[in-house]
């Protein structure tokens, strides 16, 4: 995936948020840390540019939810979350890069229910690689790709990468 | 590369770099501390053993709640109704706390050094909440977080510590720290509290020792004061109207500090002896900051500590060889090779 087809796509899916929310009123996006947050500042960035109006846009770090701590990531490194609006009766749309086990948007949502209630969670991702182990599903997708167990999908932004891309490539033995 | 910690039980040995990192590792708890829904299940399962061999109200409390907001179980043995009073041995309580399998071991104790020797023949983590004279390290974590947030930084700062310097761990810890970010600091209080021995505590942090508080507090940055420790003394040397005549911080005497110098106290205060209630509920006042890290540094210690254990018990941290031969009957599990 190139970066006009990034660009395209975070536009395509913008639009998809506002229409089905039918309005921007109680909306707030949710970046997952670390390519979750430049995808949602994007996002509404490109809502701005539909409905003139500014979309709150918080950040999340999910490691303190992770439920393999102490198995594969010891002494995880812990960064700030950063959500200044009060969650409680919004409509949240969680955004990150890749969706595949399922495993981290099941602990961002722990993390979101510490602060709150809101009134509807919705997902966003720019890639669906499939092979989930959780019943969760996203409601906008920008591309779905076919994966094997394998191979790891590559997401580069420009705000964290200084390159944008997505590639698809074989994890390395 | 990204600090690893075993142990937390001193911070002289620490780089300027690990205090750092462990000083940002306390942001994302600090955060917690205002959620409405406090608790996590980060340390689901886990048990944190907490034994207090000295007494101690708000530092047990406190790592009590940051183990009880990860989610952690703790086990409590408080000296007076331990079997300590029954003639057992140090080690061999902490071999029997080490027997109901917790994860991690916070130990108080009136032995400068009692952490460093349990810690030698323990597979888990153990945290030195407070040894004797020695340290006091998340005193001196919480105090260098309350600092960094109030004045925006912990680096050549000018700070003053009044009290009893001669018998304060949390003396030791704050210089042990914030020497290493380049402050530099003025001892004051009555000479037979403040040995002038102390000046070369830390190779390369300036320290000086003063024993009129109005120059003391010139130009401070910071004031840390400590509680005036009567139960360390066999007799009072020095009356309480003496040393409130002396060495009581009050308004007028606050004024020869920096305008915007903040007030540091570990507590508990005896106010009206050490500090004036003026001062201690002033604006430059930071005592219940202090109190609301302190629980929010403990958290990052803990979920370091514990999460830095792996499933087996072996510490990852633990493949440098440990220079210390095992007891016969230390019975944990031997250490994975790497």
């Amino acid at each position: 995936m190139s970066a006009a087809e990034i660009d395209r796509t975070l536009q395509r899916v913008a639009h998809e948020i506002v229409e089905k929310s039918g309005g921007t009123k109680h909306l707030a996006l949710i970046g997952i840390r670390r390519r979750g947050v430049p995808l949602a500042q994007r996002i509404a960035q490109a809502m701005r540019g539909i409905d003139g109006v500014d979309v709150p846009v918080g950040i999340l770090d999910i490691t303190l939810y992770r439920d393999d701590l102490s198995k594969v990531a010891p002494q995880a490194v812990l960064q700030s979350s950063d959500i200044k609006f009060d969650v409680d009766d919004m409509d949240l749309v969680l955004v990150d890069d890749v969706l595949y086990t399922g495993r981290t948007i099941r602990a961002a949502m722990n993390g979101l229910f510490d602060l709150g209630r809101p009134r509807r969670v919705s997902l966003c991702v720019l890639i669906d690689r499939g092979h989930r182990e959780m019943p969760i599903e996203a409601q906008y997708v920008g591309r779905n790709i076919q994966t094997s167990d394998t191979e790891i999908v590559e997401v580069r932004l420009r705000e964290i990468d200084n390159e944008e891309r997505v590639m698809l490539v074989d994890r390395k033995e | 590369m990204t600090p690893r910690f075993r142990d937390l039980l001193a911070l002289e040995p620490l780089s300027a770099d690990e205090l750092t990192f462990l000083l940002d590792q306390s942001k994302p708890f600090q955060e917690i501390q205002r959620h409405p829904l406090k608790k996590l299940a980060t340390l689901r399962g886990k048990t944190v053993a907490l034994a207090f061999f000295e007494n101690s109200t708000r530092t047990r409390i406190s790592f009590g709640t940051a183990a009880s907001r990860l989610g952690a179980d703790t086990m409590n043995l408080q000296a007076e109704a331990s079997s300590l009073k029954k003639g057992e041995t140090l080690l061999d309580t902490a071999f029997n706390l080490n027997a109901m399998k917790p994860d991690c071991l916070v130990m108080r104790h009136s032995a400068s050094g009692a952490p460093h020797y349990v810690a030698r023949h323990l597979d888990i983590p153990v945290i030195n909440a407070g040894d004797g004279t020695h340290e006091h390290p998340s005193q001196g974590l919480l105090d260098a977080l309350t600092i960094r947030d109030r004045k925006g930084t912990i680096n050549n700062l000018n700070v003053t510590i009044l009290g009893d310097l001669q018998h304060s761990r949390v003396a030791r810890s704050n210089i042990h720290l914030l020497g290493k970010f380049g402050c530099r600091f003025t001892l004051c209080g009555p000479s037979m509290w403040v040995p002038r021995e102390l000046e070369k505590i830390a190779a390369g942090t300036p320290v000086r020792c003063v024993y009129r508080i109005e120059e003391a507090l010139e130009g401070a940055d910071v004031i840390i004061m400590l509680r005036v420790q009567t139960e360390r003394l066999h007799e009072p040397s020095i009356s309480p109207n003496d040393y409130i005549l002396g060495y009581q911080l009050n308004a007028e005497r606050l004024k020869r500090a920096k305008p915007d110098a903040i007030v540091l106290h570990p507590g508990p205060m005896n106010r009206g002896i050490e500090i004036a209630p003026e001062v201690a509920d002033g604006p430059q006042s930071c005592v219940l900051e202090q109190v609301t890290n302190g629980v929010a540094v403990r958290m990052a210690i803990l979920y370091l500590l514990v999460t830095g254990a792996a499933e087996d018990g072996s510490h990852p941290a633990l493949q440098v060889p440990v220079e210390h031969n095992r007891r016969a009957t230390d019975r944990v599990p031997a250490k994975k090779d790497s």
